[in-house]
């Protein structure tokens, strides 16, 4: 598969861009994958944990994916979304009490040991249940993992998990690590936390502080003649405009994860020899989402948030903060999941004169001043678009006689306040949608989470149906049933709106043209990369 | 000698105060910053109520701000800097490989701030109200009153993007394995342009201060005297004007230094130089309160020392200075 390259105007005439993909399919066919060189790449970040089994995050995949492999990575066109990397094959069984993992033969650490069961059951039970962010939730009745055989791992539940939630877990969640080397001492305080021994294609070589991460090639792969690379070489550019700069410069080939922001994506686009992909992301998406504090009266009232969703122009926001690099959101799963999204919601269309009369009926009429009511409106500070995303809303919300007084701080003051504080009435926040309802999404809507859990319901949100169904989806077994389940899901959400979804977005990559298998797979940034490949 | 010990002698005693005070001032303001360093980690990991409880334990969150305070400076009279929460190493291997960088770009910028600065500041003070002056006063001024990540951009687009003359930023070339001569050339070519930055914003105060004290020197009487002698005018203006000129910049010369280390956060932002500048920030925004006070304690010894090296050399320059200090 070739690059499937986009640049904004091509998008935007739309039947230009069909022409443009075809013969870039073209050119890409003719180009031979070849053997050796060194990319260099921008990373914006330094993550002290390099350990994706307990930080299963994208800043540490990005990194460590090509170091560290899961049993299973995300594909295009692979059974229920999945290419076999340390499992060939997983079969759960009908009481959702295992799940059996076969495992592929004759790979090697990079310290020269074999890979075997023993490294997966010690991963699952002593990782990821008790120590990975994600894990400790999904993994949390993992009893036990047995091994029959060096090939075979069956993993035991105590209460029926669903085989569905396990497979969508898979890509991000199933990180393996050598039992050999973290049996010895804590795991937490373990050296190879920061110089990751794994299976991958690409070994630890070196990390200099603020400077770079130099990965080498596995020369004992298991892939048949792979990786193409040498060398992947991650260059620390802390600033937001270095990464645009380097790249024209020739210094670095690739800027993933939307390091060249989106107001320079036109720009660069022209730029010859560079290309613009906004493909290869569609498993790590983000959610634009106004998180509501239920806690204030006017707030409780589902009137003011159907209002309030009336008042927000998604169309614009799309187009003018995301500069048409996002989609409108429905509710609370992406419009490009292939399993759980259904369209058949409650929608809200832009309509400022229905928002007046909502909030005329709910009983807040304007003041002389135009006004009804002031809220405190947090825009969260990671991405630029939700800054930009805040400052559009307080205008929307002035449309609409709210007027909305604009908090900023800084990261960590921004999840202090938001969600142990609940300082906000209205916070503005990117959740990310995980391949399953059931991994980091319910947990926005669901009640009884402690206080202080990110990128949970902090607003004091309770629905006791919404509660019951969420249960219910948590215990069902039958995919179909589950699946069911969450589209009822997400037409409750978007009815009683606990929350409201503005827009979904990923990100996109600007490389080099002689980059070649870029975005070959919905995950690849935080793929193995073990065929990508630097031709000419 | 006896002169510069008694002063050593006087300032270490007053330093140890002042840092007892700046360590303490950035603890409380660091405190007052709402979240803390689990908060901080949590926004790019997420995580549930028990693996937060597990973290601020690990951590060392949980005790109350006054023992964490306590545990701090007891552990600094051991000469011991603490570990980082966030690089899960201990702080002084994390800023003793940052150190260099920051110096090395300090010290060429001031050399380059001071020495461009008062050399221009001569020329144009030797013929005050020309031309030339008058130039140089109004450009010098100019360059200062431009932000300086503005100047570092300016410079990368121009030098590293479109001539491609030199490399965009970073203190050397990326896992190269060069060494020694090579390699030194290497770290000059990649601080051409971060040196240039950080060193001509504050090139306009030393060619101000140079001039102003020149012209103020043209009125003197040994200036009349020099001329009456039937000296040259060069040697007027070099061995008479000038040098008279030049103390009150040697005094600049330590006040800039502390200024220079928060210009420098911003520049080693601009061209990625991996610094101390740089550090402080992320430490901030990590929360990272050791690592942050260990910046600052190494910065406000960096600044004490250059102050009392300039003291010293203000009483070999100047007689004066020194027969007040050691009669006092």
């Amino acid at each position: 598969m070739s690059g499937f390259t986009i640049s904004r105007r091509k998008m935007l005439a739309g039947s230009a861009m069909l022409l443009a993909s075809t013969a870039m399919q073209i050119s890409g066919w003719a180009q031979t994958p070849k053997k050796g060189g060194r990319l260099v790449l921008a990373a914006d970040s330094e993550p002290r944990n390099l350990n994706p089994a307990i930080v299963a995050s994208n800043g540490v995949f990005f990194i460590s994916s090509k170091i560290v492999e899961t049993l299973a990575e995300a594909s295009f066109d692979g059974k229920d979304g999945l290419a076999p990397r340390l499992a060939l094959s997983w079969e759960g069984a009908p009481d959702g009490l295992s799940v059996t993992f076969k495992l592929r033969d004759g790979v090697k650490w990079h310290d020269g040991k074999p890979f075997t069961s023993a490294d997966v059951a010690f991963s699952a039970l002593q990782i990821w249940k008790p120590l990975q962010n994600l894990g400790r939730t999904v993994f949390k009745d993992l009893a036990a993992v047995e091994t029959p055989d060096d090939l075979t791992a069956i993993f035991k539940f105590a209460k029926p998990t669903p085989f569905q939630l396990i497979r969508n877990a898979l890509p991000a969640l199933s990180s393996v690590v050598p039992k050999h080397i973290y049996e010895v001492g804590k795991i937490e305080d373990n050296p190879a936390n920061n110089a990751p021994i794994g299976t991958g294609p690409f070994k630890f070589g070196e990390y200099k502080a603020g400077q770079y991460y130099r990965l080498t090639k596995n020369t004992d792969y298991w892939g048949k003649d792979e990786p193409y690379l040498d060398e992947i070489i991650y260059q620390v550019l802390p600033d937001r405009t270095s990464a645009a700069s380097a790249l024209e410069a020739e210094e670095i080939q690739l800027a993933a994860f939307s390091a060249v922001p989106l107001a320079d994506l036109d720009r660069i686009s022209k730029v010859p020899g560079l290309k613009v992909i906004s493909k290869g992301y569609e498993g790590l998406t983000y959610q634009l989402v106004v998180e509501i504090n239920h806690r204030r009266k006017e707030l409780a009232d589902v009137k003011v948030r159907q209002a309030i969703a009336h008042a927000i122009d998604k169309d614009f926001v799309v187009k003018t903060v995301f500069l048409g690099y996002a989609a409108t959101a429905t509710g609370p799963v992406p419009k490009n999941d292939p399993q759980f999204y259904t369209a058949d919601v409650p929608t809200y269309p832009f309509d400022v004169a229905k928002a007046n009369a909502l909030l005329d009926e709910a009983g807040y009429k304007k003041g002389p001043d135009g006004k009804r009511f002031t809220l405190k409106l947090l825009p969260a500070p990671y991405f630029n678009e939700t800054k930009q995303f805040g400052d559009y809303l307080r205008q929307a919300l002035a449309a609409i006689g709210i007027d909305a007084e604009l908090v900023n701080n800084d990261s960590a003051a921004h999840i202090k306040a938001v969600y142990t504080d609940h300082a906000f009435d209205l916070a503005v926040g990117p959740p990310v949608f995980r391949g399953d309802p059931a991994i980091s999404t319910t947990i926005l809507v669901q009640s009884g989470i402690p206080d202080g859990v990110p990128f949970s319901n902090q607003g004091g949100y309770k629905n006791d149906a919404l509660d019951a169904l969420i249960a219910r989806a948590s215990e069902t077994l039958d995919t179909s049933a589950r699946t069911d389940l969450y589209k009822e899901f997400q037409k409750e959400v978007a009815a009683d709106l606990p929350l409201i979804n503005v827009a979904e977005w990923s990100f996109i990559s600007v490389a080099r043209d002689t980059v070649g298998n870029i975005a070959n797979n919905p995950r690849w940034a935080v793929s193995n990369w073990a065929d990508t490949y630097l031709a000419g | 000698m006896t002169r510069a010990l008694t002063l050593i002698r006087r300032r270490l005693v007053g330093s140890v105060f002042v840092l007892l005070i700046v360590i303490t001032g950035t603890f409380l303001l660091l405190e007052a910053a709402p979240g803390d360093a689990v908060d901080a980690y949590i926004v790019s990991t997420g995580g549930d109520a028990g693996m937060i409880e597990l973290l601020r334990h690990r951590w060392g969150l949980d005790q109350s701000e006054l023992t964490r305070l306590a545990n701090y400076l007891w552990a600094l009279l051991h000469l011991d800097l603490g570990q980082s929460v966030t690089f899960s190493r201990p702080i002084r291997d994390v800023i003793l490989e940052r150190l260099p960088n920051t110096l090395l770009l300090m010290v060429s910028a001031t050399a380059l701030s001071f020495g461009l600065g008062s050399a221009l500041g001569i020329y144009a003070g030797a013929r005050p109200g020309s031309f030339r002056d008058r130039f140089l006063s109004i450009g010098s001024l100019a360059l200062y009153a431009v932000p300086g990540f503005w100047l570092g951009l300016v410079l990368i687009v121009v030098f590293a993007v479109d001539l491609r003359w030199l490399p965009i930023g970073g203190i050397e070339s990326l896992a190269s394995d060069k060494t020694g001569l090579a390699r030194a050339a290497d770290i000059a070519v990649h601080l051409v342009l971060p040196v240039s930055a950080l060193g001509f914003i504050y090139l306009a105060l030393y060619l101000r201060m140079m001039r102003a004290g020149m012209a103020e020197a043209w009125r003197q009487d040994f200036v009349l005297a020099a001329r009456a002698r039937g000296l040259s005018r060069r040697r007027i203006v070099l061995a008479h004007v000038a040098r008279n000129a030049l103390l009150p910049l040697i005094t600049m010369l330590g006040l800039q230094s502390a200024q220079m280390l928060g210009g420098s956060v911003v520049v080693e932002s601009v061209f990625s130089v991996p610094g101390l500048g740089r550090l402080a920030q992320e430490a901030v925004a990590s929360r990272d309160t050791p690592l942050l006070l260990g910046i600052i304690l190494v910065s406000a010894v960096l600044v004490i020392v250059i102050n009392l090296l300039v003291d010293i050399a203000y009483a070999f320059l100047d007689p004066r200075v020194g027969a007040s200090e050691a009669g006092a």
